[in-house]
């Protein structure tokens, strides 16, 4: 092949690429660890309707996010709490204005053996069994066997919410079995009729049993309506108020048919 | 005609000092690597604490780097899986190299290799679904998810390493050795107990060495049937969590270059620490022993 010929290819490569990068929009989705999931099952689908955009999702924690749509390096940001006072005033001296948008709610569920007879704890109850306080299921009107309890790494969005909910700030004792996914905890609950664990709802089969807490089943719509008491809303945040392909996006998953439908899928409580 | 193949010579030469090269290379930079993000934790809390701290809560505020329980953990996992694996591994080496027909020993030899050919998920995956509740059912424990449920496991995985190499080391003990010994008028039993045993020792040693390392290295197996209680064991039937699954189980969601992180890169380091230590002690006890002829003995 000439020199020539070279050339011209080269550069019809370099247009084409340049080309194809000024058509595309992109952006970028950063924050919580917990809504990752969902963030990517939506960015995934959105991407295939959508081929011209390119949408990078990254995880790092709910601040991060928080910060980096106060500073303008993100375009949405993910979080599982909601903007903190001293967050928003900062952003405000900044010129920026975060805007939340509800997607979805994570429900927690204690879960136990399908053998076991206890039905229902109260939130206290849990508290001092991931305590270690309390070590039998005689204490809660169960038959005389010890209580294995099953935790997540405390890495995980689910513990998150266990330890902000449940646990009230205080540390699972030490002796809780460690599961590094929702899947193993599942697995090794169905296995063992002495183990208690939480699961997100999504996770929830018919190998564990559901326990009610405070008298309350966790489910759809007790989470909705703010009765079930392990639950929180999941947010995104634009700088201002979202145009172009961000608005677009933020449309594309509060839509009941199309990204909502994915926030269910990921295990998660839909709005609707 | 003569340069040009002397030419030909020095470029395969130079080929594979640079094929040599690369792997050294490798490693040398994820040792760097590994260090470089490990080692910023000690500017936040003395080795001390990392290493003899009993609480392991890196996400509470404030967050404790105390790897003591996780250290206890990889240390009596690996003790035990010894005990069970290295009578294992050793007296089925000497019965493929000494007392099995030799046909059968051409099959079994290639099958114990497969052994180690076993993917450690699935052995996990056996532990977790058929060991545990077995265990748990048998011995009425509160979890079958525990340090003997791991421990066994992990023998299954080193029986292999250390059968495999045990009877390669004791197949090369001279011929002339055990006639003799046999020519004085000793027993089978004697020969094997007295003179090949004792010769075959360093390629035995190495073996239980590297069998070891194995164990303590294992992540997949450890992180799905140790149980992952953060809690120095009192018991063989206690749960509990070696240091590769907590690196694996929380490495994904660590905030990146944050305390976290970086202390899950420093327990990588003592763990580097451990392995290379055996194979170190490997390689003494494989050079200092080392069998050469009949006259050493």
């Amino acid at each position: 092949m000439s020199k020539f010929k070279w050339i011209v290819l080269v550069a019809a490569l370099v247009g084409f690429v340049a080309v194809n990068s000024a058509l595309a929009g992109s952006l970028q989705i950063n924050g919580s660890t917990t809504v990752l999931p969902i963030a990517q099952k939506v960015a995934e689908a959105y991407m295939k309707v959508h081929p011209d955009v390119s949408i990078s999702v990254s995880g790092g924690g709910s601040g991060d996010g928080i910060k980096a749509i106060i500073d303008g390096t993100t375009n949405i940001a993910n979080s599982s709490r909601f903007i903190k006072d001293e967050e928003v005033k900062l952003a405000v001296e900044k010129g920026s204005y975060p805007v939340p948008f509800a997607i979805a709610y994570d429900c927690i569920v204690p879960v136990v053996s399908p053998d076991n007879t206890v039905g229902d704890l109260s939130l206290e109850q849990l508290k001092s069994i991931f305590k270690g306080d309390v070590k039998n299921w005689k204490e809660l009107g169960g038959p005389d066997r010890p209580i294995v309890v099953i935790s997540r790494d405390t890495s995980s969005g689910t513990y998150e919410v266990w330890e902000d909910k449940v646990m009230k700030k205080e540390r699972v004792f030490a002796g809780a079995l460690l599961q590094a996914s929702s899947g193993a905890v599942s697995q090794a609950i169905s296995k063992n009729k002495n183990a208690i664990g939480y699961l997100g709802i999504g996770y929830v089969d018919k190998n564990v049993k559901a326990l009610s807490v405070n008298g309350i089943v966790g489910n759809e719509e007790t989470t909705l309506n703010g009765k079930y008491p392990i639950s929180r809303p999941l947010f995104m945040f634009t700088r201002g108020w979202p145009s172009g392909d961000t608005l677009n996006f933020i449309n594309y998953v509060i839509n009941p048919q199309q990204g909502q439908k994915l926030v269910k899928e990921a295990g998660f409580v839909p709005l609707h | 005609m003569v340069k040009q193949r002397q030419i030909r010579e020095q470029i395969i030469r130079c080929v594979f000092f640079l094929t040599a090269l690369t792997s050294i290379l490798v490693l040398f930079m994820i040792m760097v690597f590994l260090f470089a993000e490990g080692l910023p934790i000690f500017k936040k809390l003395s080795a001390y604490r990392f290493l003899f701290g009993h609480e392991w809560y890196p996400t509470a505020s404030p967050p404790d780097f105390g790897i003591f329980p996780l250290l206890a953990a990889s240390v009596a996992v690996t003790l035990l899986s010894a005990l069970i694996s290295v009578p294992l591994g050793i007296m089925t080496a000497f019965y493929l190299a000494e007392v099995a027909p030799v046909r059968f020993r051409e099959i079994a030899k290639p099958v114990v290799e497969l052994l180690a050919a076993l993917p450690s998920v699935v052995i996990g995956f056996f532990g977790m679904v058929v060991v545990a509740p077995f265990l748990q059912d048998t011995f009425n424990l509160a979890t079958g998810l525990n340090l003997f449920n791991a421990s066994l496991m992990l023998a299954f995985m080193s029986v292999p390493t250390i059968c495999s190499i045990s009877e390669d080391a004791i197949h090369s003990v001279p011929m002339d050795l055990k006639e003799a010994s046999l020519a004085l008028g000793a027993t089978h039993w004697e020969t094997v107990f007295r003179v090949i045993f004792p010769a075959s020792l360093s390629g035995i040693s190495t073996a239980v060495i590297l069998g070891m390392s194995r164990a303590i290295g294992e992540t997949m197996v450890v992180l799905m049937v140790a149980g992952g209680a953060g809690m120095v064991p009192t018991s063989i039937f206690d749960p509990v969590r070696p240091m590769p699954s907590s690196i694996a189980a929380e490495m994904a969601e660590a905030p990146f270059r944050g305390d976290h992180y970086h202390a899950l890169f420093a327990i990588g380091i003592v763990l580097f620490l451990f392995t290379l230590f055996f194979n170190l002690i490997a390689d003494y006890v494989a050079q200092k022993h080392k069998q050469v002829g009949a006259a050493t003995l």
